[in-house]
C-alpha cells in the first residue's frame, strides 16, 4: 500500500506500520502479544474515523487518486471487455470509455468516465472531464445496447463536463440533454453507479436510469464544493462548509430518495482495498440486472419514468 | 481625503443592469440614453442599436400569449428548504427577498393561453427571480405543466431565462434536468411539438436538459447561451474568449438552433410554426 495517507487516515497509517514492524519474524514472543493488542486498537480507530466521515472527508475519497476507475473495475469485475470508441461524428473522446463487457457470463454495455492516472494519462483522458463526443459516443453505444438487448451499465466518476471553446461550440449543452432523454427511454435495464465523484450534468448525462447506485464513499452533487464555496460563500477557501451544505454523501442522497442502494466499501475504502469493493460493486450490478430482467420492459420504463417524476422536494 | 472620498461613494450606480423603469433608460448596447415610453413601447427594445432589454414573466406572456386568453397554472407550489441550506446568508431569506423584489412565488411561471388563436400549454423562466434558478418547484411545475399538454393534446413553449440550477436544493436541482427531460420526452412519444424559445442568458442546467431538446429552438437576438459561464471556461483554459462566443448568432452558426428571431416577430413566428403542426399525423 504505498499511496500517501490524507490527513484523516494518519493514524492509522502511522499504526499499520508499526504492527508491520511487530509482527516481522524475528521481533519475539513479546512483541507478538504486542501486536495483537496494537491489531484491536486499529481496528477500533479504523471504525471510530470511517464511521464518522465528514463530507469534507468523503470529498476527498471519492476523488482519492488511487480509487479504482472505470478501467479498474474492468479489470477486476468482468470476464471480458471489448473496448468501443468514438462517436462517428465528430471524434474519440477518452475520458468516456465503453464496449461490451460479460459479466457472469452475461453481456452488458459498460460505460463509465474514465480519470487518468498521472501527468500523461490525465492529458489523454483529460482528467475525466468529457466533451460533447463522449457523451455522443455513449449515446450511440446505449441505442446499440437497446437493439440487441444488453442491458446498459454506467459508471460515474467525473469533475464536471469539460469547460472548454470546442465543447461549447459543439453543443455540451446538448449533448447532456440528449443522453438523458434517450436514457429515460432506452428499452433495456439501465444500472448507474456513482463509483467516485458524480459532479453535476456531466455525470447526470450518464446517469438517468432504472437503478441508481452509490458506492459508500462516493460522492453526487450539483456543484463542486470549490465552485459552490467560490460562488455563494464568495470564498474558495470554505470547501469545508460547502461541502457539508451541499448534502452530497450517499447517505444524504438516500434519505433524499435520489439513490436506491449504497454499495459498502471495505473499511479503509476502496482506494485501499480494491477487489472488495470490486466484489461489492459486482453484487450490487448482478443483483440489480436480476431483479430488472423479470419486469417487462413497458412496466420498467413506467418505473423509471415514475422514479425521477417523484424527484424534489417542495410545498402546496 | 476623507470628504472627497466620501463624494465619490454617494455616486448612484452606474451601468445597473436589470429593467430599468426611469423616464430616461440608458440602454446596455449602443448606451445611448432611450425615452422609457418609446422603449416600452418598443417591447423594451433598444430603438437605435435593437439591444433587447430583459421582460418580466408578465411582459413575456403579453408579447406571446393573446389578450385574456392565459390562465395560470400551480400557483401553489412553492419552495421548501430541504437542505436546511445556509450560506453567507439562509435559503429561506433568498427565497423571501426574491420574491419581495419580483412579487413571484417562484422563477417560472406556468400556464396556458392562445397564440393567435393556437392553443398552447407555455412556462416562462425569469432571470429576476433567483438568477432563473431551477430547484424543485421550477422542475414540478415544468412537469404537471407539460404533462396537462399531454392529456389536453396542446403543444409546449418554454421560455427560458436561466443561470442554471439553483445550488441551494443540491442534488435536487440537478435531478429537476432529468425530471423535465422526462416528461418532454414523453410529450414527443405523444406526437406533441415543443418549441423551446432561448432568451438572454440560458445557461447551465437549464441549457443541458428542457431547453436543447425543442423540436424547434429559437432564440432572442444576441442572447448568451451555453453550459459553462464565460468566466469558468476563461479560468480554465487561460485564455479571452472571442468575441460573440456563446452568443445566439453563434448558435445559430454552428448548427445549435433553428433561428434568431426579434422580440416583434416572436409571437408571429411561434404562431406560424404551429400552424404547420396542426396537419401532424
Amino acid at each position: 500500500m504505498s499511496s500517501i495517507p490524507l490527513a484523516f487516515e494518519n493514524e492509522i497509517y502511522i499504526l499499520e506500520k508499526k504492527l508491520f514492524e511487530l509482527k516481522k519474524p524475528d521481533s519475539g514472543a513479546k512483541s507478538l502479544s504486542e501486536a495483537k493488542e496494537l491489531e484491536k486498537k486499529l481496528e477500533q480507530i479504523k471504525g471510530k474515523v470511517y464511521a464518522s466521515l465528514t463530507p469534507w472527508q468523503r470529498v476527498q475519497l471519492a476523488r482519492h487518486p488511487q480509487r479504482p476507475y472505470t478501467l479498474d473495475y474492468v479489470k477486476l469485475i468482468f470476464d471480458d471487455f471489448v473496448e468501443l470508441r468514438g462517436d462517428r461524428l465528430f471524434s474519440e473522446d477518452q475520458a468516456i470509455v465503453a464496449g461490451l463487457a460479460k459479466i457472469d457470463n452475461k453481456t452488458i454495455m459498460l460505460i463509465g468516465h474514465q480519470k487518468g492516472r498521472g501527468t500523461k494519462d490525465n492529458l489523454v483522458r483529460n482528467f475525466g472531464m468529457p466533451h460533447p463526443e463522449g457523451y455522443r459516443k455513449a449515446r450511440r453505444l446505449m441505442k446499440l445496447a437497446e437493439k440487441f438487448g444488453f442491458p446498459v451499465v454506467t459508471l460515474i466518476d467525473t469533475p464536471g463536463a469539460y469547460p472548454g471553446i470546442g465543447a461549447e461550440e459543439r453543443g455540451q449543452g446538448e449533448a447532456i440533454a440528449n443522453n438523458m432523454e434517450v436514457m429515460i427511454g432506452l428499452q433495456v435495464p439501465v444500472i448507474c453507479v456513482v463509483i467516485g465523484e458524480g459532479s453535476s450534468g456531466g455525470a447526470l448525462a450518464i446517469g438517468v436510469g432504472d437503478k441508481i447506485l452509490m458506492m459508500e464513499n462516493a460522492i453526487y452533487s450539483v456543484i463542486s464544493p470549490e465552485g459552490c464555496a467560490a460562488i455563494l460563500w464568495k470564498d474558495s477557501s470554505k470547501v469545508e462548509d460547502a461541502a457539508e451544505a451541499l448534502k452530497l454523501t450517499a447517505p444524504d442522497l438516500l434519505n433524499f430518495g435520489i439513490i436506491d442502494e449504497i454499495i459498502p466499501e471495505p473499511i479503509g475504502g476502496a482506494h485501499r482495498f480494491k477487489e472488495d469493493a470490486a466484489r461489492n460493486l459486482k453484487n450490487a450490478i448482478l443483483n440489480n440486472i436480476k431483479i430488472l430482467q423479470d419486469i417487462p420492459v413497458s412496466r420498467m420504463l413506467e418505473i423509471r419514468f415514475e422514479k425521477f417524476k417523484k424527484m424534489g422536494r417542495f410545498i402546496e | 481625503m476623507a470628504w472627497f472620498k466620501k463624494k465619490t461613494d454617494e455616486k448612484p450606480k452606474e451601468k445597473k443592469k436589470g429593467i430599468p423603469k426611469g423616464l430616461w433608460v440608458k440602454c446596455n448596447g449602443c448606451e445611448e440614453i432611450i425615452y422609457g415610453k418609446e422603449l416600452e413601447l418598443n417591447n423594451r427594445v433598444c430603438p437605435l442599436c435593437q439591444y433587447h432589454f430583459k421582460l418580466n414573466v408578465l411582459e413575456r406572456i403579453n408579447l406571446i400569449i393573446d389578450e385574456n386568453t392565459f390562465i395560470e397554472y400551480d400557483k401553489n407550489v412553492k419552495s421548501d428548504d430541504p437542505l436546511s441550506f445556509k450560506d453567507l446568508k439562509r435559503y429561506e431569506d433568498r427565497l423571501k427577498s426574491a420574491k419581495e423584489e419580483t412579487g413571484l412565488e417562484e422563477a417560472l411561471v406556468s400556464g396556458e393561453g392562445k397564440i393567435n388563436g393556437h392553443d398552447a400549454v407555455i412556462c416562462v423562466l425569469t432571470f429576476d427571480f433567483m438568477g432563473g434558478s431551477m430547484a424543485s418547484v421550477v422542475g414540478e411545475k415544468i412537469f404537471r405543466a407539460v404533462d396537462r399538454a399531454i392529456k389536453k393534446r396542446f403543444p409546449v413553449i418554454i421560455v427560458s431565462a436561466s443561470g442554471g440550477a439553483r445550488m441551494q436544493e443540491g442534488i435536487l436541482s440537478l435531478m429537476q434536468m432529468a425530471k423535465t427531460t422526462a416528461v418532454l420526452a414523453k410529450l414527443g412519444k405523444e406526437k406533441l411539438p415543443y418549441i423551446s424559445i432561448l432568451t438572454d442568458p440560458t445557461t447551465g442546467g437549464v441549457t443541458a436538459s428542457f431547453a436543447s431538446i425543442g423540436d424547434v429552438i429559437i432564440s432572442e437576438p444576441k442572447a448568451l447561451i451555453g453550459f459553462t459561464g464565460a468566466r469558468v471556461i476563461e479560468q480554465t483554459i487561460g485564455q479571452k474568449l472571442p468575441e460573440g462566443f456563446q452568443r445566439a448568432e453563434f448558435l445559430l452558426e454552428h448548427g445549435m438552433i433553428d433561428m434568431v428571431v426579434e422580440r416583434k416577430d416572436m409571437k408571429k413566428t411561434v404562431a406560424q410554426i404551429l400552424d404547420f403542426f396542426k396537419n401532424r399525423q
